[in-house]
């Protein structure tokens, strides 16, 4: 037998020299359980991979094509860090339609608006700061505040979304402890995860408690046009928020998610430091990914494509709110979601999500725990569950098999009693992007 | 066996492993590939049987590399840990289909991966392991959980450890200090599987012992000591590097090697066991090896403790690993 060492091995050379955010980054083993989710014999009601299948992949085959042979010197060159200026205009375009007047030249483009959320967070934010987020809000977002070492403060919502009364109550809060709140992070239409609306009437309330409190609003609307009912609500920086609003938004579920494509519409002076921000983060966009969705925009009818999609989605949430309503255990709640891809659903009292997700992917169906979607490890009683990627008979199986597992575990708890709930890090409990 | 042998290493599967299987079996195929092996990387799915004869696959999941060109295998290495990978189910149906795999054979598995059962076994050998209580829910639920969990504590004492009687990479698993926090762990554990196991907890050097039988018998390989830095060996300890700390081998005096070691191959032995395993243990402070499971598809991640034991013996793991397949090949 060798010697025996007098000190271990860790298997990891750099323990001691890693960043302070970096030490909560473990494995976790309910994020290890979304690699089951992905198989086909689960039913995934976790991911939210946007459904690529009515997209007309052999026109923006030939579109793409076209554009590197026309203009590949182009496509495939550096580009501006700001981004493709005529993008940048058709962007403004797409904004309209959600009531926002805007000039080109206050966009910028970004990695997915995730990097937009990364690049505000990086502006604004230093270490020990607050953010408000909604109570719950997008686990991408939380991870960003995390790794910027923000303290974030959730606020309350309910089916009509943000509350403004609870906004003024945490402003106070934060403020009476002597903590300086830098923005407010909402979601206004058809919330991930939460599937609420902020209804318009609360849009000026929300807008003006911020303006007194000389609070910026980063509003993040990547579902805004996915609505299955009428028209967008008129976004908050079209109410009269051009100084006070950063707006991010997306092409990930209007189009496509793989391209990487989204952006910050921010008042001049911070759009210029976001730029260099950016150019020091990745140079600039991706400049064929960019082009050919200009390409797009101007050649193919994307907004009929977008009707496309909410068809799809709106009869997958229609197969999953009836499904809820026929399958579920008394005691579970749920919101009603009039777009995007998420329903919130509250447990059964004394029921843990993040207990349940085992069993859940024994009798193969998975969700996302609530407790993904709180930087202060709360959230066990609550689950989200998306109905954008399944076939409609999909999510309906996938809703009977959490029937079966939630009834399962309302028996043990009538064994066992309430127990008291284990918290964790929210990326600790969320899939990777590509694990719907 | 030629050089031209095909090997296939299965990976993946539905258990609760998943994500571990697939790092052990690219680790696995990363090491058999640069020892010189012809092998591939597959799931366990519903395509898998007309893979074993070498056609081409067409299920979804599928190959995890480009395998499949027509020629059957010689030999499979099963990388999957927990279910079918791990109770027998996989192995009878490699058994049935005639292919020849590496490690224990469907019945001794079974044994195995019902920790109850094994642990009854290992002491008819006459090897310590801890004492313990399993109960299914149904238990709890027909004659009152308080009752049970108290007459439980009283049994067994404190502290305790509560784990799923079937599972791995401590999923599931928790101590219990004090008697309120005992049913938290019960539903924590029945979310996992059907049955606790429910294990006084020992107190000692934390060891795993890797037990090889390359034809001359089974040996055991330097124990590796295993010192979390939170404490617990749980899933995070486990999966994330630089979070445990390793002694290989480790800092036991010669006796407690010796017994440790010895007891790793008794109870290889007296489960029946094949070619490879993996015992884990604590070795108490007065030297007594306490057994407490024993591994048929152990770890082989890059935080795994079996390749850890394969290095400090000197050995080559993808070395090993090809020598265990042509074994099995030869075996038919």
């Amino acid at each position: 037998m060798p010697p025996r060492p007098t000190s271990g091995v860790r298997l990891d050379a750099f323990t001691d020299r890693y960043a302070q955010r970096t030490h909560a980054m473990t494995a976790s083993e309910i994020r290890a359980l979304f690699a089951v989710a992905s198989r086909p014999e689960v039913v995934s009601l976790a991911g939210g991979m946007p459904n690529l299948s009515a997209l007309p992949l052999d026109a923006v085959g030939k579109l793409m094509g076209e554009l590197v042979q026309t203009r590949g010197a182009q496509a495939l060159q550096y580009g501006s860090g700001q981004g493709d200026p005529h993008l940048r205009e058709l962007i403004c375009e797409v904004m309209a339609l959600e009531g926002i007047e805007a000039s080109s030249e206050d966009v910028v483009v970004t990695v997915g608006s995730q990097q937009a959320l990364d690049l505000v967070t990086r502006v604004f934010v230093d270490p020990g700061d607050v953010v408000l987020a909604e109570a719950p809000s997008y686990v991408g977002a939380l991870s960003t505040f995390s790794a910027y070492q923000a303290e974030v403060v959730h606020v309350a919502m309910d089916e009509q979304g943000l509350v403004p009364e609870a906004l003024r109550e945490t402003l106070a809060a934060v403020q009476a402890a002597g903590k300086r709140a830098k923005f407010l992070y909402t979601v206004p239409n058809f919330h991930n995860p939460a599937g609420t609306t902020l209804v318009e009437q609360r849009r000026d309330e929300v807008l003006a408690i911020c303006q007194r409190a000389g609070l910026m609003v980063l509003e993040d609307n990547p579902y805004g046009l996915l609505g299955f009912d009428g028209p967008p609500t008129p976004a908050i920086r079209a109410r009269g928020g051009q100084d006070d609003v950063l707006y991010l938004g997306s092409f990930s579920k209007t189009f496509a998610p793989g391209l990487r494509v989204g952006w910050v519409l921010a008042p001049h002076a911070v759009r210029e430091k976001l730029v260099l921000a950016a150019e020091a983060a990745v140079l600039c966009p991706p400049t064929f990914n960019q082009l050919a969705v200009a390409e797009y925009l101007s050649t193919q009818d994307w907004q009929g494509q977008v009707r496309a999609f909410t068809a799809m989605y709106r009869e997958r949430r229609d197969a999953l709110l009836d499904a809820l309503r026929q399958q579920m255990p008394a005691g579970a709640s749920w919101t009603h979601p009039t777009g995007g891809f998420y329903v919130w659903v509250t447990l059964p009292s004394g029921l843990d999500a993040k207990v349940l997700l085992p069993r859940a992917v024994t009798a193969r169906v998975a969700f996302v725990p609530g407790t993904a979607f709180f930087a202060d490890g709360t959230g066990n009683a609550h689950l989200r569950l998306s109905y954008c990627y399944p076939e409609p008979d999909r999510i309906r199986e996938g809703v009977r098999r959490l029937a079966t597992v939630l009834q399962e575990e309302v028996e043990l708890r009538n064994t066992f009693g309430q127990t008291r709930a284990r918290t964790s890090a929210p990326q600790a409990s969320s899939p990777a992007p590509d694990l719907a | 066996m030629s050089g031209s042998a095909r090997y296939l290493v299965l990976a993946g599967g539905l258990s609760h492993e998943r994500d571990v299987s697939l790092r052990s079996g690219r680790r696995v195929l990363d090491a058999l590939r640069s020892d010189g092996a012809e092998v591939d990387l597959r799931d366990a799915d519903a395509g898998l049987l007309a893979a074993l004869t070498g056609a081409p696959a067409d299920g979804p999941g599928g190959t995890l590399t480009s395998g499949g060109d027509g020629r059957p295998y010689d030999a499979v290495l099963v990388a999957l840990h927990g279910g079918a990978g791990e109770d027998g189910a996989l192995r009878e149906v490699l058994d049935i289909a005639g292919v020849p795999h590496v490690g224990a054979g469907p019945a001794a598995c079974r044994i195995a991966w019902d920790k109850p059962t094994a642990k009854a076994l290992v002491l008819r050998a006459g090897l310590s392991t801890p004492p313990s209580v399993v109960l299914p829910h149904a238990a709890f639920r027909e004659l009152g959980a308080g009752a049970v969990l108290d007459r439980l504590v009283t049994h067994l004492g404190l502290p305790l450890m509560v784990k799923p009687a079937r599972g791995g990479s401590a999923l599931g698993c928790s101590t219990v200090d004090k008697p309120d926090d005992l049913p938290a762990a019960m539903v924590s554990c029945f979310s996992y599987g059907q049955a606790a196991l429910v294990e006084k907890l020992v107190s000692g050097t934390e060891v795993a012992v890797t037990v090889v039988d390359t034809g001359d018998g089974p040996r055991a390989l330097p124990p590796v000591e295993i010192v979390p830095l939170s404490g617990v060996y749980d899933y995070g300890a486990r999966y994330t590097a630089g979070a445990t700390e390793f002694f290989v081998p480790a800092r036991l005096d010669d006796a407690a090697a010796d017994a440790v070691a010895g007891a790793a191959v008794a109870a290889h032995t007296a489960l029946g066991l094949r070619d490879l395993s993996r015992v884990d243990a604590i070795v108490e402070d007065d030297g007594t090896v306490q057994l407490l499971e024993v591994n048929t598809a152990p770890g082989m991640t890059e935080t795994s403790l079996l390749p850890m034991a394969v290095d400090a013996a000197g050995l080559s793991f993808g070395r090993l690993l090809r020598t265990l397949l042509e074994q099995a090949a030869a075996r038919g």
